[in-house]
């Protein structure tokens, strides 16, 4: 990975390395709070907020760090971002804290984190660490929103529910609720998340592969464009 | 699909795909019959919505994965699948479920790995599982067998309570449903009641449910049948009881009076229709003669540890899906071996 712009960084995190569809990092927390929307985004801006910092962090002392210590170093870090924002989850949002429990400090062990300094933030430098941090954690909660709200939604027919635990008592009327819907249990259980993720993933590989064909049916017709890569 | 025999044996054997199918549904249709006499036309209907939904989504996907439509709907594989998940599910369940259930069954557990031959799971009982879990109330509401209720209900009461979910204005879902015999005897048993105490009920039969113990019957004699024909090997359903009967009769020397009578786990719920149809699919269970019989012993007594100890009063479904994750090991461990390869060492 030399040197990349920024806007790969970004595709990079957003799509095309997403930390959740592609490498399939973080599964534990990913797949285990994700069952209603709000609850995945609750927990993925804790993640991304942990991401951001710890890159930013690594990036800053790659270069006094020996590589021997290097991981014992980076999880110290990161430990101190996530105690930090638990305590801060803990004391502005008290009940979605509650609700969250062990997988916020749990974000600790998350191997896209600890990955992310590893593979990106201790070979770049501040700026690009940050754009790297960033991408990756929306990616990331982007996800677990989706399947939250999937999983919210199939099984038990509302959509936000708890809303108000993110954004105070306005955001009560957010929630949508179908009437009359009974609701499919098995959404909300663990095996709803391995098939919900498992559609998703599905869902992605399929637009990859439509986004190719087109690109691969347009330099046909562009007269062999040297260089068109996906 | 047809695998010619070049050399010996040249003993004939029913090697075509729909061929052995039809010959799983014909040995299906004595227990269904059965069914059908003891819990009224609901058990009818479900077999027929089960069996056009399931051929409706295999065509679909079929149609999706841009394949021959007809080929997999003629060998019958969707109709065995089908018919199984009908005989399991309660007579009045909704028809909704029937759908979803086959939806499940052949769209996600089926096709999605590959289509017939490459799934690991069993679609009937994964299709049950997903019910079972997500609609316990409606899974778990059998009706009575008809020797024990004066007025059953009508085909068309069965028809509207099926399609509109409206019951007869003096009746209530409560009313005409009760527990399975495996239900009632976990639950009493969980209220500290003795077994010969709660055997006295007129619900209860020589061994099982009055009703449900003859439909094992009738099952049990497709089961032999196929056995016979060698559809199935006799070793999945032979270890199978043997698992069960042998767990059971342990804990009932060990105490009669909490634990069942060996005979009851066999004829209640679907041990029988587990042995004989379910655990011996051939795509999902163990392949080697020595690994179905582990496999078939593992389920036995799986079923009876979830039956005594778990949170469902019965277990086949699970017990089954269970060994299917663990059927390729199996396999793995029990090559046969090779001719002239390894052996006896000597010394």
């Amino acid at each position: 990975m030399a040197e990349t712009g920024f806007r790969n960084i970004i595709t990079d995190g957003l799509w095309n390395n997403n930390q959740a569809l592609v490498a399939l990092l973080g599964l534990c927390p990913l797949l285990a709070v994700t069952n209603t929307a709000i609850n995945g985004l609750g927990l993925g801006l804790a993640t991304t907020a942990v991401l951001v910092s710890s890159n930013a962090t690594v990036s800053l002392i790659r270069n006094f760090v020996r590589p021997e210590v290097r991981l014992p170093v980076f999880v110290m870090v990161i430990a101190s971002f996530v105690t930090a924002i638990e305590l801060g989850m803990n004391a502005y949002f008290h009940e979605l804290h509650k609700i969250l429990g062990i997988f916020i400090p749990l974000i600790v062990t998350n191997c896209a984190i600890i990955g992310r300094a590893e593979a990106f933030a201790s070979k770049n430098n501040l700026q690009r660490s940050l754009v790297d941090g960033l991408s990756i954690g929306i990616g990331f909660t982007l996800v677990l929103v989706t399947l939250g709200g999937m999983r919210e939604l199939v099984g038990q027919g509302t959509l936000f529910d708890q809303a108000h635990l993110m954004f105070g008592e306005v955001a009560r009327g957010m929630t949508l609720k179908i009437e009359n819907f009974p609701g499919m249990l098995i959404a909300i259980l663990p095996p709803g998340a391995f098939i919900g993720l498992g559609l998703l993933i599905m869902v992605k590989n399929l637009i990859d592969k439509r986004v190719v064909a087109k690109a691969t049916t347009q330099t046909e017709t562009s007269e062999g464009a040297a260089g068109v890569t996906t | 699909m047809e695998f010619q025999t070049h050399s010996s044996p040249h003993t004939s054997r029913p090697n075509r795909v729909d061929k052995v199918m039809l010959q799983v549904v014909m040995a299906l249709i004595p227990g269904t019959i059965a069914l059908i006499f003891y819990f009224g036309w609901g058990v009818l209907l479900n077999v027929i919505l089960a069996v056009a939904s399931a051929a409706a989504f295999e065509a679909l996907v079929m149609k999706l994965r841009k394949r021959p439509v007809l080929p997999p709907l003629f060998d019958l594989s969707a109709v065995v699948t089908a018919l199984l998940f009908a005989v399991a599910i309660p007579p009045l369940l909704p028809w909704w479920l029937v759908v979803l259930g086959m939806a499940f069954a052949i769209i996600m557990v089926k096709q999605m790995y590959g289509g017939l031959g490459y799934n690991p799971f069993n679609p009937a009982m994964a299709a049950y599982v997903l019910l079972l879990i997500s609609y316990p109330v409606e899974m778990t509401s059998w009706l009575p067998p008809q020797l024990l209720v004066e007025n059953s209900l009508s085909l068309g009461e069965i028809l509207s309570f099926k399609f509109a979910g409206t019951l007869p204005v003096d009746l209530t879902l409560d009313a005409i449903t009760m527990a399975t015999p495996l239900d009632e005897m976990r639950t009493k048993l969980d209220l500290n009641q003795m077994i010969s105490e709660i055997q006295t009920s007129p619900l209860w039969g020589d061994f099982g449910g009055q009703g449900w113990e003859w439909v094992g019957n009738w099952f049990l004699m497709g089961g032999i049948w196929m056995v016979y024909k060698r559809t199935i090997t006799w070793q999945i359903p032979l270890a199978f009881l043997t698992g069960l009967v042998g767990m059971a009769t342990l804990f009932w020397l060990f105490d009669p009076e909490s634990f069942p009578f060996p005979l009851f786990h066999v004829f209640s719920g679907g041990a029988i229709l587990g042995a004989f149809f379910i655990a011996t699919d051939p795509v999902t269970a163990s392949t080697t003669r020595a690994g179905q019989l582990i496999y078939g012993a593992a389920i036995g007594v799986l079923v009876y540890i979830i039956r005594t100890w778990g949170g469902y009063p019965d277990a086949v479904a699970f017990a089954v899906l269970l060994m299917n994750m663990a059927a390729p090991t199996i396999d793995y461990y029990t090559r046969p071996r090779v001719y002239g390869h390894g052996g006896i060492k000597n010394g």
